[in-house]
């Protein structure tokens, strides 16, 4: 600021501008499905090559398998590993040249140690009856074909497994934290991580025989036989606990509906976690 | 790369979406990335400084003695909704400058919200008509999840320009990077260049 005598302003958190490694800019770039899996009736896995890095060298001499010189290349770097809750987003063409595109949470995590070959990716995409793109990945896209892919983007709901954490999330709201639960898998579980999750019924539960002893699952209209907790909405009973078992500098990513991330994070905030350790992500319309 | 998708609605396209952008009709969806703060209207202050004349700080009876102004038409977000024929209403960012003057040296502004929220915008597109301060939509006080009691609305850019529980706007003579700006979001964000994120042209 140039007047040191300016009151400085509110801030959420540190600021630091680093560009990602090999620039900010992200191109948009083939990715063939290899595998899709589904997790419930409405919601399915779909794990994406990435196109390796394509076009000239810096040096001007064509790559082996390019096109010859004159003839226009374009140039991609190779894709980057991703953070845990950052999202790619997908884009559809139709024919008159118009677009639609999503944002889709990586559900996967990164790689923890190089390994050679492609870039691998897992995004899982929930059915929304009459969205643009998500019918048409479910009801049409196959193993073998090829969509536009661009990203890894986000650096506000990412965790780089460093801190204690706390994640709560609703119905599709989990994809980004299961990120984050794998992640501190393969890293070898080094710090403490609680997981809550919220659907309304088993059917609507995503990765399920996934979970360990980390994750609560709260149904809010149907609860599994035997659940000692009736079918009900997340409730500070539910949080209270986790919350008071958090150490401190712990940060907690709440994820879902607008609605459900409005209730969820009104909660973990009214059961006295500072508001500037939580992260909110909200999707779709309402 | 062509995708024929849109089977089974063919539909013709509003030329008032931008490129990549879908109606969202009559919902508004809620994005933010903090917890959502419980301001009322007796408590909000709204403060312009920096390079300006004078630095002013309104309440919310003196805000509404400044000369009333709405806005009617369209706002996009980066997350691909558009919100056709909406309408808000205010202040124009004008009046409030109007009070405080503006220093030949500004160039550029921060816009900050109440829970530590920025946005940076260069002075140009906030200034001659473009920018509110907003305490209604559509005829209703803002809620607090959509940034109520008072938020600013810069409508020709994407909506995270549009500050939340607007604390204040400071006139800098440089541009200073607000929060998305600085975590992967495009610096100026016009939705009709498709300027998304950082690199975007």
């Amino acid at each position: 600021m140039n007047d040191p005598e300016l009151p400085p302003l509110p801030t959420l958190g540190p600021v630091s501008r680093q560009a990602p490694p090999g620039g900010a800019r992200r191109h948009w770039r083939p990715a063939r499905v290899s595998e899709i899996r589904t997790e419930t009736a409405r919601a399915k896995t779909f794990r994406l090559t990435l196109a390796p890095a394509s076009g000239p060298p810096t040096n001007g001499r064509p790559a082996p398998g390019h096109p010859a010189p004159g003839q226009p290349a374009p140039r991609l770097p190779a894709p980057g590993q991703h953070v845990p809750g950052q999202h790619y987003d997908v884009r559809l063409t139709a024919p008159d040249g118009s677009t639609a595109q999503r944002s889709y949470s990586i559900a996967s995590a990164p790689q923890v140690t190089p390994a050679p070959g492609p870039v691998q990716i897992e995004l899982t995409v929930e059915r929304i009856a009459d969205g643009d793109v998500s019918p048409y990945l479910h009801d049409v896209v196959r193993v073998g074909d090829e969509l536009e892919v661009r990203g890894p983007f986000g650096g506000w709901f990412i965790w780089r497994g460093d801190t204690p954490v706390l994640l709560v999330g609703g119905g599709s709201g989990v994809v980004p934290l299961m990120a984050m639960r794998r992640y501190w898998l393969a890293t070898g579980r080094s710090v403490p991580l609680r997981l809550v999750v919220g659907v309304r019924t088993p059917e609507d539960l995503f990765y399920p025989g996934e979970y360990g002893d980390e994750t609560s699952v709260i149904y809010s209209r149907q609860a599994p036989a035997g659940d000692r907790r009736p079918p009900g909405r997340l409730a500070a009973s539910d949080l209270a606990p986790l919350i008071a078992q958090l150490p401190g500098r712990s940060t907690v990513y709440v994820c879902g509906s607008a609605g459900f991330a409005e209730h969820a994070s009104q909660l973990v905030v009214s059961l006295g976690v500072e508001r500037t350790a939580v992260r909110v992500e909200r999707f779709g319309p309402s | 790369m062509v995708t024929p998708f849109g089977f089974g609605h063919t539909r013709e396209r509003d030329p008032r979406l931008p490129p990549g952008q879908y109606d969202t009709g009559s919902s508004f969806p809620v994005l933010t990335a903090e917890v959502s703060p419980r301001l009322t209207a007796q408590d909000w202050t709204f403060r312009v400084d920096g390079l300006v004349g004078t630095a002013k700080t309104w309440d919310w009876a003196s805000a509404h003695r400044l000369p009333a102004s709405r806005y009617e038409g369209d706002i996009h977000c980066v997350t691909t909704w558009s919100k056709l024929g909406t309408s808000f209403g205010g202040v124009s960012l004008d009046a409030f400058l109007a009070e405080t003057g503006v220093s030949a040296q500004a160039t550029h502004i921060v816009a900050w919200s109440q829970t530590g929220y920025t946005t940076n915008l260069p002075l140009s597109e906030v200034t001659g008509g473009k920018a509110w301060i907003v305490w209604e939509h559509e005829g209703r006080p803002l809620p607090p999840e959509h940034g109520g009691p008072v938020r600013m609305l810069v409508p020709h850019l994407y909506f995270w320009k549009s500050a939340k529980w607007i604390g204040g706007v400071r006139l800098l003579d440089h541009d200073e990077p607000g929060f998305w700006e600085v975590r992967g979001y495009h610096a100026l964000g016009d939705p009709w260049k498709e300027q998304r994120y950082d690199g975007d042209e």
